[in-house]
């Protein structure tokens, strides 16, 4: 059960976080069509750990997160370049298996996207697809599952029901809990707290916090105060000439406490920004 | 005062609808119900119609549709899944093909009751046959139903296709198990529309299944569809009104069933795609 988790299944394995790079970005250029909106960045992803992606909006933090799975791909003009070493080969390669990355690099949501489909065959479908066919694995791996995102109790007696009909908050679990159904090692999260209301956030926030450790977890947010609380690490993007750049990285306290960059002093006390 | 005068209008207006079409209706009850009977549906025409029943027309309407429905089912979803998600807005082929589907659909039916008739029948060799008319038929079901399969497609939401790409699902997955489903009640609209448009088609079936009113024994014979019997019946046979509003309202009672069934199929298709398996 435990084999394609980094550390292991939440219930079971120690939290840590080990400056081991997980994915390694070198010299990563975005491009639509002609304008460039991101530049040069080069950040190591570090293994175990909570990566926080902060800066203002349209600095290519999304732009950033989405090539990492490749998704950016299905975004008509975009350009990516650069290397992003996973596993010792650069997956922005033509040849990379994108379906296999994509099951390894699993990504959540800005909005909730549960398919209009039964909460059970949300998570049975990606299953299916990987080729899990016996029944009652499916079924283990669902219990355990929503039971690491902590809807189990919810939602066990009503699996059958359409998934849109869950509140917010429970779509955006269900959404992380069909990530993590995959067994992925790495999870890439778009602001997966700013469509939910504080309550439903906090809970989502909580169920972040559980997955250090366990899985490398990458997540842009807009809001700074979340950022400190969940991350272990932060980088901080910041727009120069137009162009998004990648301005501060470190420990996520050393850099909101002694930020070096004087952009990043200035954006994490809220005079920029 | 404007606000209930307006209300009050567009009930006068809906009312005035549903009087036109009872109107209608009772005018084929009017002298088709003393003609309706359990042994006008289960015999044979005799005396060109005038007598006996619309078995064998029956049987006819119903392979035709059945042949339109083989055909354009497939290769009108199929269409719609390369036109809304394998090629982009902009494809010069797709903007191609969309511009020849909505000149199409606004082509009258008697250019493709034309067109099959020199297509299937001559060209091909199918002759006045079930089989040419029921593709001529598809023909011209095609373009509306293309076109109303592919805006549902494209109004699912984008976030599933992101979602199922997220996940490592292959793009014809993510169409087969979650973008068709969503955008069933577009795509049985679609089918309904056809099914209405085939059953009530006359002008593209005179030159293509023909009028013989024998029972078909293939798909190779000539079949006469139910609208062709109507039509026959009103404006060549004398004496053969009866049987004309009879047959006529068998033909809306087949519309409305096949209506249902299409809903109740969709139903379970729909239902196959959210219940556990």
């Amino acid at each position: 059960m435990t084999k394609g988790y980094t550390i292991g299944q939440l219930t079971e394995a120690k939290a840590c976080c080990e400056p081991i790079a997980h994915l390694s970005v070198r010299d990563l250029s975005v491009k639509y069509q002609q304008k460039t909106v991101l530049e040069n960045v080069d950040l190591d992803i570090y293994k175990g750990c909570i990566t926080a992606l902060i800066g203002p909006s349209g600095c290519g933090k999304t732009s950033f997160l989405s090539a990492l799975n490749r998704l950016i791909d299905m975004t008509n003009g975009a350009s990516v370049s650069g290397q992003v070493w996973f596993d010792d080969k650069d997956m922005l390669d033509r040849q990379t298996d994108l379906l296999n990355l994509r099951r390894r690099i699993g990504m959540i949501f800005q909005k909730p996207n549960p398919f209009p489909l039964s909460i059970y065959r949300n998570l049975a479908l990606p299953l299916h697809e990987i080729g899990v066919k016996d029944k009652q694995l499916i079924h283990q791996k669902i219990e355990t599952v929503l039971k690491d995102v902590g809807l189990w109790e919810e939602v066990h007696h009503q699996l059958d029901m359409t998934a849109t009909k869950l509140s917010g908050g429970q779509q955006q679990r269900l959404c992380i809990a069909r990530a993590l159904v995959l067994e992925p090692e790495i999870l890439l999260m778009d602001e997966p707290c700013s469509a939910l209301d504080p309550i439903s956030s906090a809970i989502v926030e909580d169920l972040i916090v559980s997955l250090c450790g366990r899985y490398t977890v990458v997540i842009v947010t807009h809001n700074l105060a979340q950022a400190k609380r969940v991350a272990n690490y932060a980088a901080f993007f910041w727009m120069q000439e137009r162009v998004g750049k990648l301005i501060e990285f470190g420990h996520s306290q050393r850099l909101f406490e002694q930020p070096r960059n004087p952009l990043t002093a200035a954006f994490v006390n809220g005079r920029k920004g | 005062m404007a606000e209930r005068l307006f209300q009050l209008s567009i009930w006068l207006v809906a009312l005035l609808v549903l009087l036109i079409l009872l109107w209608l209706v009772q005018g084929l009850l009017d002298q088709g119900l003393a003609k309706l009977s359990f042994e006008f549906l289960f015999s044979h025409p005799q005396n060109a119609g005038r007598d006996g029943g619309i078995l064998s027309i029956l049987v006819a309407t119903l392979l035709i549709l059945a042949v339109t429905l083989v055909v354009a089912l497939p290769l009108g979803l199929a269409s719609a899944v390369w036109l809304a998600e394998f090629t982009t807005t902009n494809n010069v082929w797709a903007r191609k093909v969309r511009l020849a589907l909505d000149v199409m659909a606004g082509v009258p039916s008697i250019v493709f009751g034309l067109f099959g008739y020199a297509f299937f029948s001559i060209f091909m060799g199918m002759g006045f046959s079930i089989l040419s008319g029921g593709l001529t038929l598809a023909c011209m079901i095609l373009p509306v139903f293309i076109r109303t399969c592919e805006i549902g497609l494209r109004d699912a939401n984008d976030s599933w296709r992101q979602g199922a790409a997220a996940l490592g699902m292959p793009k014809i997955k993510a169409v087969w198990y979650i973008l068709l489903p969503a955008a069933l009640p577009a795509i049985s609209a679609g089918l309904i529309l056809g099914i209405g448009r085939s059953t009530a088609e006359t002008a593209a079936l005179i030159f293509t299944s023909g009028y013989v009113d024998r029972m078909p024994e293939s798909l190779m014979d000539s079949g006469r569809a139910l609208s062709v019997h109507i039509y026959d019946l009103s404006m060549n046979v004398t004496g053969g009104d009866a049987a004309a509003q009879a047959s006529a309202l068998i033909l809306l009672m087949v519309i409305i069933l096949l209506n249902m069934l299409a809903f109740a199929v969709t139903d379970l298709w729909l239902g196959r795609s959210v219940i556990n398996d």
